[in-house]
């Protein structure tokens, strides 16, 4: 199978075929797990090893991405220089540690050293 | 409200679907809407057009989903790649909704209504309701949370295309900066929610290969970091757990 994106823009489907893909692969991939879980009620088991590999693989699949956006960005933040995104999630993570695991305390810092690292860097 | 106001059996649904709106202005609710400028701005910087991305917040409404669907995309995989890759990065769907069912469900609530408010549960919404619903008597939980669960998806769909259309006219920097929310706001939400050994690895291990792979060229880097990162975490996991 090689319909990508791109191509599927172009086939059959036209201007609706980024939309039709959307609805394929995004749509219909998350809402096939909801669904389940509804008719799965509270029969699944929360500590069952099959539970803890599919937790692990979406971590991970999750964390691939992240850390594909920090060192492979597209569009504005390619403009930063790398060294500065890394150092800036390395701050933003260790201050999110810091303050007990406190989301906005990550962030606000590891925004707070890329803009003022961008500033003050020179070039 | 008082005790003698949830005794109330004939309370409106309306009534607590507008009390549930209200939940908006929550600190959870915020911190979503402030990510979601940062993937008005990704599926921006991505080359996505304002309709697709408004599209795909309504339907899909999972953002970590969302991320694995643009990251798929822009990478030219196939239709069939991107459905595994996004399926997988929405497996945790299954569990979070089965724990929910029991909390709103009452006899009479008909499937379809439960099918279709599945739809809303997402992290933010599905913490939300076992802070809030216990509380509150069975009849009122599904309009109190579908008026939370509702005003929340329409206001990131407005956060979505508010964000792509003036992602056009900032500055670098500033762009740059929304766009870092994304991968800044999961590194840390991942890392606060992950409570087994194998999920802190899984992060770890994630966040090395995504890259290495892509890096290396080797094709279908995200399917493969988080199938082969993955199994390794849990392994690890398990290694960790067997150890006195």
């Amino acid at each position: 199978m090689t319909t990508t994106f791109e191509t599927l823009g172009q086939g059959w489907a036209g201007d609706f075929g980024p939309y039709l893909f959307i609805l394929l692969a995004g749509f219909l991939a998350t809402d096939i797990w909801r669904w389940l879980g509804v008719l799965a009620g509270n029969r699944l088991h929360d500590d069952s090893e099959v539970l803890n590999w599919v937790k692990a693989v979406a971590t991970a699949l999750i964390a691939g991405v992240i850390g594909k956006l920090i060192l492979f960005p597209t569009g504005a933040l390619a403009a930063a220089p790398v060294e500065l995104r890394l150092v800036a999630a390395a701050i933003g993570w260790g201050a999110f540690m810091a303050a007990r695991k406190n989301v906005l305390a990550g962030v606000v810092a590891a925004e707070l050293v890329l803009i003022v690292g961008w500033l003050v860097l020179p070039g | 409200m008082s005790a003698q106001q949830d005794d109330e059996p004939q309370k409106s649904w309306i009534v607590w679907f507008a009390r549930g709106t209200l939940g908006i202005a929550s600190a959870p609710a915020l911190i979503l809407m402030v990510t979601f400028i940062g993937f008005g701005v990704l599926c921006r910087e991505s080359g996505l057009t304002l309709g697709q991305a408004v599209f795909m917040t309504a339907s899909v409404w999972a953002l970590p989903s969302q991320v694995v669907l643009v990251g798929s995309m822009t990478s030219g995989a196939s239709l069939l790649v991107t459905w595994i890759a996004v399926a997988l990065s929405a497996v945790r769907l299954t569990p979070m909704v089965a724990a929910w069912v029991p909390m709103v469900r009452q006899p009479d609530t008909p499937r379809w209504r439960l099918l279709a408010l599945s739809h809303f549960v997402a992290i933010t919404a599905w913490v939300w309701s076992f802070l809030k619903l216990p509380a509150l008597p069975r009849s009122a939980r599904i309009p109190y949370f579908a008026g939370f669960a509702v005003i929340l998806s329409v206001c990131n769909i407005a956060v979505t295309a508010a964000s792509f259309l003036l992602a056009g006219a900032l500055p670098v920097q500033a762009a740059a900066a929304l766009f870092f929310l994304t991968p800044i706001y999961f590194l840390t939400a991942l890392s606060a929610a992950a409570r087994i050994p194998a999920e802190r690895y899984a992060l770890a291990i994630g966040l090395v290969l995504g890259p290495l792979l892509f890096w290396l060229d080797v094709g279908l880097d995200l399917l493969w970091s988080g199938l082969g990162g993955g199994t390794l975490a849990f392994f690890a996991g398990r290694l960790k757990r067997h150890e006195p």
